[in-house]
Parts: structure tokens; C-alpha cells; sequence
């Protein structure tokens, strides 16, 4: 059984109506610690100790959080600065996180089709999120495909407890190690697998 | 109708008092000397211009006391007072028992019967509250320990006339005179034929009412009367509700001064408290002026030139004594740094009570004609010499008492110069001081409280000794060479004074200022000072995050909240700051839409916040969103 750390970034999640469930589904998982940024560091000021500490206690990284600007809430990118030191995360010594695994789990206002070359936003997902994957590989981890919810606010109540007892079951299987290693790297997302 | 008589009457007071007043202010002998002097001139000894109507004038002017009482009461908040209640009932409980023994005792050593001398006790034992007030007040002195005690003791003086009304016939009885002393036309009030439990019971009522109306009523009146925007119809009713006070409480016995003071301190939380201050506070200084011009006018002379020693004699022993009685009182009550010479100094003096208690005993017999004019001029002449006991006071005694505490020589300043320099390292510039020491700052620490600066060094933190309110230390510390100077002294005014010295005399240097408040973060802005800092803003804010915190709110959004209040704060600082300058009462109205504003947008931050809603910023592309499948549910998956 493996450590799964969710590191949330949502500014306001009492009120958001997606990640809110999908948060409570996994909170009280064995082995699951959610670390909820905006909550433990209102004033962005990030305690790195405690932070690389948390890293090194874990296996797998996930970076929860609603898709802003085609990124990341400004608290998550503080943490990445902050955290991911020289010496720690990179670096001739910064070697501590080589061979966890990384995945971002996020929630997209658009749907799936406007994020193509076709679509309003032009470019993918997976475009979007290449600072994260190059940020994974300079860190010596492996970087999973992302779990995303497009058109979260298009989702009824029904829709919202499916995708969180979707997220359950992969952040579970994930734990457990139940995925075919090769597919978590090559499936467009993690959703698909379940 | 008043013909010329009474014109000319008014142009000669005042003009006595407009020449005499400014010139006396001038010599720094107070306004109330200069009134007093004003008197004497005008008076039958020296210019004869007013005489027989002396009398009249004074128990009109009277008023102006009971209106001095009202204005004190609107600066006093129900809960002050009520904190005050020991001292009131202890410091005035103890003046009044000395007084009593130790004046009528020299009394009956000096001959009068033992009637007379506890009569003379009573009436001895009061001080003037007029005098002393308003010397006080204009010096400044009314809110340091001994300008407190001065002011409960004299309102328990205020109380205890009531009992001394009724104590004065039982001594009459005691002389013999039993059948003039219940003389119904002696004192009597509109009520004073009723039953007792009756005159308790319109006591109730009319404490009642003034509470009643003070608390509830007044304000809707006020506001209706404000909205008509004639500001005489304003004044008329501040004056209506003034002498309603005062009749209603001298209806039922109690005397009218005490009576508006309650009216004022019920009022003190009132919205139109500081209009009503400014509609009453000219009425007042021209009827406590003309009270003094018709004591100083009253003064006979021939009485004083007929035997000048006894009276100078007598003078000087009530003054002696009730000087001796409210030492001790102050000593025993815990007054010290010479605070107990002030309280003393500033109470030795008979009161204006004191003449109408006196013409009292003199219709009921306790005392013949010729003692009565003869304490009146004692009362009056101790009177006099009250301003002069308090110059004594603050150019000989006091500076005496501040060399004895600071008697430690001010510590050697160091050759070398730091950039910074700290005046003031108590509570707040002990942690300004941290962070800039703990950055590498070098700073010059100066604090003038010996015990701090030894406990301070113990830590090992290098401090000078030396008066921080002084130009000249903090010369001497390099304020020449310097780059800034952190003002996080305690005192008030004296911040207020070394920032100006300061400004003016050496313009490069920087100044970061600890404001104790509002009022004193605009006095420092006016002086355009470099960083003004509100001493406790911005902890009160954190703790109200805290609580907000603590009630259930994300911590996020606590932090908007509180840091939404502080910049909010900070935006309308320059706006209220111009408002304060033009007009104080508008500045009180302003703060108020200001603080209606805040809501407002304490309320938007917390409805219509972006952080608020899950799909946050790309909104948009969800409305135009030609994909979207009009029965949503599981989209893509």
C-alpha cells in the first residue's frame, strides 16, 4: 500500500459544489492525507519544512485543484516555488523525490471540446499542463495522466457523485497499486482507466 | 420691558470682561482671576459702576455652574462614572468627616457655640466647583489623578448639600431657635409638604424620566429637531432640556447642578453629543464669566478694611486647614507625585454653596448678620486666592516633584551614530525595535522609564535613560545625523510636540510614528510625517480574523475579510483626515456612511467573490459554450 498525498489548492472549497464531494470521498481513505493549502496558509505564507516533510513521508503527489487561467490558483504555484528547492527537489543533491509518481486532478469550467485545436481554448489539457509534467521530470518523478472534470459546472448532483466515487476509485487504486504501470503514463486521462 | 438700566448693566460686564479676561489669560493668571479682578473694578468699592443688583446677577449666574455640570456629564460615559463610586463616596466621604471635626473644632476653640461651629464645619468643608473646574480644565489638569479626585470629591460635595439643608435646622434647634428653624419658607420644595414615602417616590420618577428621555426619547427629538436644519430651534431645546433637568431635580430637593450632570452623562452616548457640547458651551463660559465678575463684584471692602487682620487671619487658616484635611484625604486614598498637592492646592477655597447655606443659617438664626458677611468675604477672598494656589503650584511644586523623579541622570550617549533611532521602548517599541535588530539594524534605544531601561539592559539589550519628551536627548542622540527616528513613545501630547520640533527644525530626518488613535494618527498626518502606525488597529483586526475563524469561517476568507477591513481603512484615511480638519461634527457623520460603505463591500467580497464559485474564472466559456449538452449529467464520460 502506497502514501497518497492530495495537495488541494481551492481558495473557497465550503462553497464549491464539485470538489467539495470529491475531497470528502477521499479524505478518510487509509493512507490518504489531503493538505489543504488555502486552509493551513491563508496569508500564502508556506511552512517549507513542513511541506518537504509531508513530500517525503509520501508516494504519490496529487495536485488537486480547479483549473484557473489555464493553471494552477496562485497558492499552488507559491507552494511549487517555495518547496520544490534547490538541493531538495533539484539539483545535484536535490534528490529526495526521485521515483515518486505526480498526477494533477482538476476541475475545468469548459467542456472537453473546447479544450482541442479546434475548441475556444485552442490547445489541450495536456498542453496546458506541460509546466507540471516538465516540473515532474526535472524532479526526478514520474508524472501520471491527470484526472479532469470538464464542465463541472454542467454537472448535476447525480453527475457530481459519479465522478467523486470515480475519483475514490482511482485515488484507492492508485494507492493500492492495482493500475497497469505503463497505461497510468500513456491513457489520456486517469478517468479512463476506472 | 428692560430699558437703558439694563443695556448699560450688560455693556459694562462686558466689557469688564473682555478687557479684563485676555489680559489675565496674558499674565497667565487663568480666565477665573481675570473675571474676579473684573468684578472688584467694577464693583461698589472701586468704580461703583454695578452695586445693588450684584446679588441678583450672581444667583442668575449661578446657571452657569449647573451648565458646567451638564457639559462634564456628556464627557463622561455611564461606566466611567460608575468606576468613580469608590472615590466619589470615599475621597468625599473623608474630605467632608475631616472637614467637619477639624473645622468646627477650631471654630469652638475660637468661641462661636457648638451649633454654630458644626454648621461652619458643613459649609466650610465645601469647595468651589466653578473655580475649580474650570481652572482645571483650562490648565489641562482634570484628567490626571488628581484632577479626578478633585472632580469626585467635589461631586459628592454636590450630593451632600442636600443633607446639609437638612442639617442645618437641627442646629438651629440646638442654638435654641426652634421656632424659626422649621420656618417653612426656610428651604422649602414644590414637594416638600408630602408625605415622605411620596417624595421618595417622585424622586424615582424623576430619575426615571431623565433616564427614560435620556436614553430613548432624545434622540428621536434631537434628530427631529437637527432635520429642520434652524439651528436655533436646536439650541433652544439643548437649553429646554438643561433647565427641565434642573428644575425636575430641584423640584424634588436635589440640587439642580447634580441634576444636569446626571441629564449629561445619560446623554454622553447620544449621537448629538458633540452638538449639543458646542450649543451649551458658549452659554455656559458667558454665565460662569458673569458668576465670577458678580463674586468679584460682591467682595466688601469695608468689612475687610474694618478688621483686615482678622479676616486675612481667618482666610489664611480655612485655606490651611482645608488644605491640611484634603492632603491627608489624598495621601490616604493613594495619591502621590505630587498629584495630592494638586487635589489639595486646587480644593482650598470655600464654595458658592456655601452662600447660599450661609444666608440660610442666617434666616433660621444660627448665625447673626454680622458672622454671615463676615464668612461670606472669608469664602469669597479664598476664593480669590485659589488660581494663585495653583500657579504655586504648577511653576514652584510641580517642576519640584518631576526633578525629584527624574533625579537619575540621563545616561552618556554613545560617540558613534546609528541610522535609527527608538524613542520610546516599552511595550510597542520593544517590537519594532526586535524585528529592526533582528535585520541588522543598528538602532539608539532611549526610554525614560529608569525600572524598563534596567530590565530591559538585563536582557541585554543596549538602551539609554533619558527623557524622550526632552528636544535636547534626543539631540543628543543624533536625530542631526540620523535617518529616522521611530517616535513610539507613550505620552500623547508630548509625541505630538517633539514630532513638530522635530519637523521644523530638522527637515531631512524621517519619522515613523506610533498614533495612539485616530485623532492622533490625523494630528500626525498633519504634521506630514514619513509612517504613522495606529498603535492597536491592526492586532483588534487579526483577533476579530481569529473570532471569525473560530465562528466557522474558511481561514482564506477570513484573511480577505480582515485584510478587505485594513485596506478599506487605509483608503478612507485621507478622505476622513480632511473631514476632521474641516469639522468635527461633520467628521462623525462622515465616519459613519464610511463604515456603511465598509459593509457594503464586506458583503460583495463575501457574495460575488471570484474565489467564491467553483468555476471561478473561465465563466464565460461555459455560457458560450456551443457544445454544451442541453441535459448535462455525465458529459464525457
Amino acid at each position: 500500500m502506497e502514501k497518497i498525498l492530495i495537495i488541494l489548492a481551492h481558495p473557497a472549497i465550503h462553497k464549491s459544489r464539485v470538489n467539495k464531494d470529491l475531497i470528502l470521498a477521499v479524505s478518510d481513505l487509509e493512507n490518504v492525507l489531503v493538505n489543504d493549502l488555502y486552509e493551513n496558509y491563508p496569508d500564502f505564507f508556506i511552512n517549507v519544512k513542513r511541506e518537504q516533510e509531508l513530500l517525503q513521508e509520501h508516494d504519490i503527489i496529487v495536485w488537486h485543484h480547479p483549473l484557473y487561467w489555464y493553471s494552477c490558483p496562485a497558492i499552488l504555484k507559491e507552494w511549487m516555488d517555495l518547496v520544490l528547492e534547490h538541493d531538495f527537489a533539484y539539483g545535484r543533491q536535490g534528490t529526495r523525490l526521485h521515483g515518486k509518481k505526480v498526477l494533477n486532478a482538476i476541475t475545468t469550467g469548459g467542456s472537453a471540446e473546447v479544450y482541442s485545436e479546434k475548441g475556444k481554448n485552442h490547445f489541450t489539457i495536456h498542453q496546458f499542463l506541460i509546466p507540471f509534467l516538465q516540473t515532474a521530470n526535472l524532479c526526478g518523478m514520474q508524472y501520471l495522466a491527470p484526472y479532469v472534470i470538464h464542465g463541472s459546472h454542467m454537472l448535476n448532483k447525480r453527475g457530481v457523485d459519479f465522478y467523486a466515487q470515480k475519483y475514490k476509485k482511482a485515488i484507492i487504486a492508485l494507492r493500492d497499486g492495482k493500475f497497469n504501470a505503463g497505461q497510468l503514463v500513456t491513457t489520456s486521462y486517469l478517468n479512463d482507466l476506472i | 420691558m428692560y430699558g437703558q438700566d439694563f443695556f448699560l448693566l450688560a455693556l459694562i460686564y462686558l466689557l469688564a470682561a473682555v478687557i479684563a479676561v485676555p489680559l489675565a489669560r496674558k499674565l497667565g493668571l487663568g480666565s477665573v482671576l481675570g473675571y474676579l479682578v473684573a468684578g472688584v473694578l467694577i464693583g461698589p468699592f472701586v468704580l461703583g459702576w454695578v452695586g445693588k443688583d450684584t446679588e441678583k446677577v450672581m444667583h442668575f449666574a449661578e446657571f452657569g455652574v449647573v451648565l458646567m455640570l451638564f457639559l462634564i456629564g456628556l464627557e463622561m460615559q455611564p461606566m466611567v462614572l460608575w468606576k468613580m463610586r469608590r472615590t466619589i463616596f470615599g475621597m468625599g466621604g473623608t474630605q467632608m468627616i475631616l472637614s467637619v471635626i477639624i473645622i468646627g473644632t477650631i471654630a469652638y476653640l475660637t468661641g462661636y457655640q457648638i451649633n454654630q461651629s458644626i454648621s461652619i464645619g458643613l459649609i466650610m468643608a465645601l469647595s468651589s466647583t466653578a473655580i475649580v473646574l474650570q481652572t482645571l480644565d483650562e490648565k489641562g489638569l482634570l484628567n490626571n489623578s488628581g484632577g479626578r479626585s478633585s472632580f469626585a470629591v467635589l461631586l459628592f460635595q454636590d450630593i451632600a448639600v442636600i443633607p446639609i439643608l437638612a442639617l442645618l435646622p437641627l442646629m438651629a434647634v440646638l442654638g435654641g431657635n426652634s421656632e424659626s428653624a422649621f420656618n417653612p419658607e426656610a428651604h422649602d420644595t414644590l414637594f416638600s409638604s408630602y408625605p415622605e414615602v411620596i417624595q421618595i417616590l417622585l424622586i424615582v420618577f424623576v430619575g426615571a424620566a431623565i433616564i427614560y428621555f435620556g436614553r430613548i426619547a432624545a434622540r428621536h427629538i434631537f434628530r427631529l429637531v437637527a432635520e429642520t436644519g434652524m439651528r436655533e430651534v436646536f439650541t433652544a431645546s439643548a437649553l429646554l432640556l438643561v433647565i427641565g433637568a434642573a428644575l425636575g431635580t430641584s423640584a424634588i430637593g436635589l440640587s439642580p447642578a447634580l441634576g444636569t450632570f446626571i441629564a449629561g452623562v445619560v446623554l454622553a452616548d447620544n449621537e448629538y453629543r458633540h452638538e449639543l457640547e458646542t450649543t451649551i458651551e458658549p452659554f455656559k463660559g458667558l454665565l460662569l464669566g458673569l458668576f465670577f465678575i458678580s463674586v468679584g463684584a460682591s467682595i466688601n471692602f469695608s468689612l475687610l478694611v474694618q478688621n483686615p487682620f482678622t479676616i486675612a487671619g481667618f482666610v489664611l487658616l480655612l485655606i490651611a486647614l482645608k488644605f491640611g484635611v484634603l492632603w491627608i484625604t489624598g495621601k490616604l486614598w493613594g495619591l502621590k507625585h505630587g498629584r495630592e498637592m494638586l487635589f489639595a492646592l486646587a480644593l482650598a477655597q470655600g464654595s458658592e454653596f456655601g452662600f447660599i447655606l450661609i444666608s440660610f443659617s442666617n434666616q433660621i438664626r444660627i448665625f447673626d448678620v454680622q458672622t454671615s458677611a463676615m464668612l461670606i468675604i472669608i469664602i469669597i477672598f479664598s476664593m480669590a486666592i485659589t488660581p494663585f494656589l495653583l500657579m504655586l503650584n504648577e511653576k514652584v511644586i510641580r517642576p519640584r516633584y518631576i526633578r525629584k523623579r527624574n533625579r537619575q541622570v540621563p545616561d552618556e550617549l554613545p560617540e558613534k551614530r546609528n541610522k535609527i533611532i527608538i524613542a520610546g521602548f516599552g511595550r510597542f517599541g520593544l517590537v519594532v525595535g526586535r524585528l529592526l535588530m533582528a535585520n541588522g539594524h543598528k538602532v539608539t534605544i532611549l526610554d525614560s522609564n529608569p525600572s524598563n531601561v534596567e530590565i530591559l539592559r538585563k536582557y541585554g539589550f543596549k538602551l539609554y535613560y533619558g527623557d524622550v519628551t526632552r528636544p535636547e536627548m534626543l539631540e543628543a542622540a543624533g536625530v542631526a545625523e540620523a535617518k529616522l527616528l521611530v517616535l513610539t513613545m507613550a505620552e500623547y501630547d508630548e509625541a505630538l510636540k517633539i514630532a513638530a520640533y522635530l519637523k521644523k527644525n530638522y527637515p531631512h530626518l524621517k519619522i515613523a510614528a506610533r498614533a495612539r488613535d485616530t485623532f492622533h494618527a490625523f494630528e500626525f498626518h498633519k504634521l506630514e510625517l514619513t509612517m504613522i502606525q495606529r498603535e492597536t488597529f491592526n492586532s483588534a483586526v487579526e483577533l476579530g480574523a481569529k473570532i471569525l475563524e473560530f465562528m466557522g469561517m474558511p481561514r482564506y476568507q477570513a484573511f480577505r475579510s480582515a485584510r478587505t477591513f485594513k485596506h478599506h481603512e487605509e483608503e478612507i484615511f485621507e478622505e476622513l483626515y480632511q473631514h476632521w480638519l474641516e469639522d468635527e461634527n461633520r467628521f462623525i457623520q462622515e465616519s459613519r456612511r464610511f463604515s456603511e460603505q465598509l459593509n457594503e463591500l464586506l458583503q460583495t467580497e463575501k457574495e460575488f467573490s471570484i474565489h467564491d464559485t467553483d468555476y471561478a474564472w473561465d465563466i464565460t466559456a461555459m455560457n458560450t459554450d456551443e457544445n454544451s449538452d442541453k441535459n448535462p449529467g455525465i458529459q464525457n464520460h
